[in-house]
């Protein structure tokens, strides 16, 4: 695990020196926000929609910013570095660490963004809200990683991020939303039951499947 | 003394329909220099690529065996060094943050000692906190053999290693490469005849298949 840490602050340090990744996620979320902002005007938008919308910003946020762990190590040549100096396990932590870190910090901007305005954007229960959040962002984090490092191989980069995610991480997207929903309007845990098996499960299997995966991905 | 052997067995690379080369076996058993030669496209790159655990081969397995026992692909890279023109290091730090980084993330110790007399020879001491970016060519290349000898591998593995050198740079690679040969497994991969000289074997990969032992 200090391997895996030790390459998270090299990626870490490499991103405020190059500041590779961080520049495009806050001008997404910019103007992601302010587009959805004056485009609503004055009108009331239902809980739905305030919901749908959290994790469309989201979604394309991370599609704007999440791939750059692996690409720009791959456009940069320092990919054959990498695999001189750790394992495939070590790489494959070290990124997933870097964009967990990255997850939060941006999705927690989003979220109090959304509160400070959206006047829908109302959480009634707290507790399945934070839940959501924590177990939407490893799922993201986990799913944004892997793929990442597929397309990372690949031609066109920037066009496959977006439409090789968008089937893989629909079912936490659509999860996400709906117990964003529930925190929203109030509902409790027990009726969330459901919701939340799903997103472990999820996360439990994207982690594994990543794990087994990144050894054939990452050796040409 | 360690007692690192490499042994390949029946070895084929084809990438799509190219056949590279098949039927390659070789053992090395003894520390000393050993070159791979052949025309341009003939696969020694490719060769040496897999040979490091870096790419896979059609066909075929190299074994990286010490004291007996076969040493594990995911730990591979503690075992090698390696130097050639596509590697690249990471230009946004210094040459000392980089080496610093490498043996953090290697999980080893760092050994100054060790990297401050490798940046001494490689006449590198004094740009050691430069950024990677601000380097010449040349200095980048030997710039990589620090990095592949920090560790103080038992396989070094060397693809065109005076590329980029001035004589002066190419008579210290010459005289690490002896030295190194002493203590471990050397690999030149090159074309260039005074690179080849140094090697007590040669593997000679054919125009585009079935490869001759050489030496």
């Amino acid at each position: 695990m200090n391997k895996a840490y030790s390459l998270f602050l090299k990626d870490f340090r490499s991103e405020l020196r190059t500041r590779y990744a961080v520049n495009s996620l806050a001008m997404f979320i910019i103007v992601a926000i302010s587009v959805i902002l004056f485009s609503i005007g004055n009108e009331r938008i239902n809980e739905n929609l305030t919901a749908g919308l959290f994790w469309v910003v989201i979604f394309f946020t991370a599609m704007s910013g999440l791939a750059r762990v692996f690409v720009s190590e791959e456009e940069r040549g320092t990919s054959l570095t990498l695999q001189l100096v750790a394992s495939p396990s070590t790489v494959f932590s070290g990124k997933l660490i870097f964009n967990l870190v990255l997850v939060f910090c941006m999705n927690t901007i989003i979220a109090v963004l959304y509160a400070a305005l959206f006047d829908e954007f109302v959480i009634r229960n707290f507790a399945l809200f934070f839940c959501t959040f924590i177990l939407g962002n490893i799922g993201l984090a986990i799913a944004s990683t892997i793929i990442a490092a597929i397309i990372s191989k690949a031609g066109a980069k920037g066009t496959l991020y977006p439409v090789l995610s968008f089937p893989i991480l629909l079912p936490l997207i659509l999860t996400s939303v709906q117990l964003t929903l529930f925190s929203i309007d109030g509902t409790g845990f027990e009726k969330s039951k459901f919701e939340l098996a799903v997103v472990i499960c999820y996360d439990v299997i994207m982690l594994t499947a990543s794990y087994m995966l990144f050894d054939f991905i990452w050796k040409d | 003394m360690n007692d690192f052997v490499i042994k390949a067995k029946a070895l084929d690379k084809t990438f799509g329909r190219r056949l590279v080369f098949s039927g390659l076996n070789f053992e090395f058993k003894q520390m000393g220099i050993y070159g791979i030669s052949g025309p341009n496209g003939s696969g020694k790159s490719t060769l040496v690529k897999i040979i490091a655990g870096l790419m896979s081969p059609s066909k075929g397995s190299v074994k990286h065996i010490l004291d007996g026992k076969e040493i594990p692909a995911e730990k591979l890279h503690n075992y090698i060094g390696f130097v050639s023109p596509y590697l690249v290091l990471y230009e946004e730090f210094t040459a000392w943050e980089n080496l610093t980084l490498f043996s953090k993330i290697r999980g080893v110790q760092f050994n100054k000692e060790q990297t401050e007399y490798l940046l001494n020879i490689f006449l590198l001491y004094d740009r050691k906190d430069d950024f990677i970016k601000a380097y010449s060519s040349g200095m980048k290349q030997r710039m990589k053999f620090i990095f592949a000898m920090m560790h103080s591998p038992m396989l070094l593995i060397l693809d065109e290693p005076t590329s980029n050198l001035d004589e002066e740079g190419k008579g210290s690679v010459y005289r690490i490469i002896k030295e190194q040969g002493e203590n471990c497994i050397v690999m030149i991969a090159s074309n260039e005849r005074t690179d080849l000289e140094q090697c007590s074997t040669q593997i000679i990969l054919g125009d585009y298949k079935n490869i001759p032992a050489g030496g």
